[in-house]
């Protein structure tokens, strides 16, 4: 028997590649471009066809003013290391293009101290929210919602409010986060520790309940879809308005489990919410940082939910170096 | 390949053995791990060193084998002492019976003298140290005798902070002329930028091969900045990066001073701090006002022995960079272990090396 359920696709369809239809009666085929060709490797992974594509104006400018940043950046960490491809390639994880020196405020940096930032991080705006149009403009288009517009708003409001809401606020681009591998990492972890310890602050908290959420719900639809799958669960549209044996199953398994059970359209929902509530949450959480709570772990001390324990500090009231390096006592 | 029945005979009975083969496979390996750990035990087996409260994770871990390991030095170091000898009075002293005598040290009595010469040209590693008076190597050698009586003298609250260990030469030398895990001035690390963008994202050794800033070392231990970062109430009218109130990138800065802190005691973060409030002085541990005293201490050293040395040096022991003197920090002394030479007394045979005052105390 030809096995269809795996992790990857085991059986491929490749015939005449499927163009899509217009149904506006408009030019939408006219602006799928590109030749569409086959990809086993794909094909393994998702559907084997790659193309066309509806690029459409705002994908022309997201990708043109993404890949100006991109160049921008890249031509900076080149620079930086005295034009040395085998330099840039070696150190090209550790190098970055920073904001301007918290002396230069909102001000424009001169270009070698945050300029190029400044300029390549107008590029990365005018790329995202291009794509984020088109994701508006290709669902209108299909007639659809714009629940993945939406969502890929909450992702742009994480992103704005770093980059943008949050130094305007502090009235410094010095705050912003530096293009870079490590550096962003570093920026990261600083930025915790600068303003006392983002665990204590409920917003970073509540990003996680949601960060974590979303993973559980992912696996737990995941795992529910593929379990009846045998019986036609996998076709969740038509499970959702005519239901069968297999939202049945599914559903009491659940209840059978933990007593409530999602329904086959809410579990949607709920995945929806969980996702765009994570940058959501998370962008509130940095946006109070530093403009409303400069230190968190007072500020949770403040609120009565830092706990103090008991017990000495340092190591000489549970051991000894010397017995811990094996010299006696 | 297989003959003609055996190929036969498997079409005809056909078996799958591979549901059966995984499945014992599994739980044979791991019964075999099992036995293995049982018989042999954990390979990789770690002791810790608790260092707060429980409940807040405070250990420090290591490796046994690690542990089981003493530091090398220690016994090349015991091999190199000797005992002082007592002096009973009336004895000639080392500035009228020999020559070149440094200067603090023509009151020794002579055998001491002696015998304080040897160790020292054994511990770095320089067979004719204070022979030419001419050369380079008796004055930075003049200056280090002071810098190592000042130590553990003005210093005891740092290098006797557990117990009388002190410093010698040998603890930074080893036995080279040249100690290992000095530093020199590097910054700007990066070509065509300024300010927060020149000084990082570089691999260097000043930055433990972190993209963090490359001049910690230069702005704590040499010029003496200000490492905490934090603000003392939930909040504080000030801007970051101005007003004088730190900004992420001097979080970033004191995050590399750390960092190179941590790797030079072969320590982690919670061996100092209580890791959910960095800052607050209820949350620390004793170690960490030890560490307070070392920063003040190499603040010192840097700034009133060892920059001083700059004009002294010859060029090829000076900076690749911008020619300066070599400095030490913490790593020049501990060497990866919490306490130098892992806390082996040091100072007992050398009461020489202990005061500045030219007059030691032999215990008579």
């Amino acid at each position: 028997m030809i096995e269809y359920q795996n992790i990857f696709t085991q059986v491929q369809v490749q015939g005449t590649p499927e163009m899509g239809m217009d149904d506006t009666g408009g030019r939408l085929t006219e602006e799928r471009v590109g030749k569409p060709g086959f990809s086993k490797l794909l094909g393994w992974l998702g559907n084997a066809q790659l193309g066309p594509i509806n690029l459409g104006m705002l994908g022309v400018v997201s990708l043109a003013s993404g890949l100006l940043w991109f160049f921008i950046v890249g031509m900076n960490m080149l620079a930086q290391v005295g034009w040395s491809l085998p330099e840039f390639l070696r150190q090209l994880f550790w190098l970055a293009l920073e904001p301007p020196g918290p002396e230069h405020g909102l001000s424009m940096p001169p270009l070698n101290d945050g300029g190029w930032y400044i300029i390549s991080s107008f590029f990365l705006l005018v790329a995202v929210l291009a794509w984020w149009a088109r994701s508006y403009q290709l669902a209108a288009s299909h007639k659809m919602g714009k629940h993945v517009f939406w969502a890929f708003g909450s992702a742009i409001w994480l992103f704005l409010v770093l980059g943008l809401f949050r130094p305007v606020l502090m009235g410094s681009w010095s705050e912003a986060v530096p293009y870079g591998i490590f550096p962003h990492l570093d920026w990261t972890t600083a930025f915790s520790i600068r303003y006392g310890n983002l665990y204590y602050n409920p917003f970073h908290c509540l990003s996680i309940v949601f960060l974590y959420g979303s993973v559980l719900l992912f696996a737990m639809h995941g795992a529910t879809i593929l379990a009846v799958t045998r019986y036609g669960g996998d076709r969740e549209l038509e499970q959702i308005v005519d239901r069968g044996t297999a939202s049945e199953r599914a559903a009491l398994f659940w209840r059978w489990t933990m007593g409530f059970n999602a329904t086959m359209e809410g579990i949607h929902r709920w995945a929806w919410w969980f996702a765009v509530l994570t940058p959501i949450t998370g962008g509130i959480g940095i946006l109070l940082t530093g403009t409303v709570v400069d230190n968190w772990f007072i500020w949770a001390q403040e609120h009565n939910f830092a706990p103090m324990y008991d017990g000495s500090y340092g190591y000489e009231a549970y051991g000894s170096y010397e017995a811990f390096i094996g010299q006696g006592e | 390949m297989f003959p003609r029945w055996f190929d036969k005979w498997n079409r005809e009975n056909p078996k799958d053995i591979y549901g059966p083969a995984i499945a014992i496979g599994v739980v044979g390996g791991a019964i075999f791990t099992a036995t293995m750990l049982i018989a042999f035990g954990q390979p990789n087996a770690t002791d810790s060193l608790q260092t707060g409260p429980r409940g807040t994770g405070m250990s420090v871990p290591e490796f046994k084998a690690d542990l089981a390991k003493p530091d090398p030095g220690i016994a090349e170091f015991l091999a190199s002492t000797s005992a002082p000898v007592v002096p009973q009075g009336g004895e000639e002293t080392a500035g009228a019976a020999r020559e070149n005598v440094p200067p603090g040290l023509e009151n020794l009595t002579v055998e001491n003298y002696d015998r304080l010469l040897a160790a020292m040209r054994e511990w770095t590693g320089i067979p004719d140290l204070f022979d030419d008076p001419a050369s380079y190597q008796t004055s930075v050698g003049h200056v280090m005798i002071g810098m190592t009586q000042n130590l553990n003298e003005a210093w005891a609250g740092h290098v006797m902070a557990n117990k009388e260990v002190g410093v010698t030469c040998y603890t930074c030398h080893r036995g080279e002329p040249v100690p290992s895990d000095i530093w020199y001035k590097i910054s700007p690390v990066n070509e065509s930028v300024e300010g927060w963008s020149a000084n990082q994202n570089r691999v260097t050794m000043q930055s433990q091969y972190t993209s963090l800033p490359s001049d910690a070392l230069e702005k704590y231990l040499l010029d003496g900045e200000v490492i905490g970062v934090h603000d003392l109430e939930s909040r504080v009218a000030g801007v970051p990066g101005t007003d004088g109130y730190p900004g992420i990138q001097q979080a970033e800065r004191t995050y590399s001073l750390m960092n190179y802190v941590s790797n030079s005691l072969g320590v982690n973060c919670v061996f100092c701090h209580n890791s959910r409030a960095f800052y607050d002085g209820a949350q620390v541990t004793p170690q960490w006002g030890t560490e307070m005293l070392g920063i003040q201490m190499v603040l010192e050293l840097n700034n009133t022995y060892l920059v001083p040395l700059e004009g002294l040096l010859p060029e090829n022991r000076l900076g690749p960079v911008y020619a300066d003197a070599p400095k030490a920090a913490c790593k020049t002394c501990h060497k990866g272990y919490q306490q130098p030479l892992q806390g082996t007394n040091v100072i007992k045979d050398w009461p020489e090396l202990a005061t500045t005052s030219g007059e030691p105390d032999y215990g008579n």
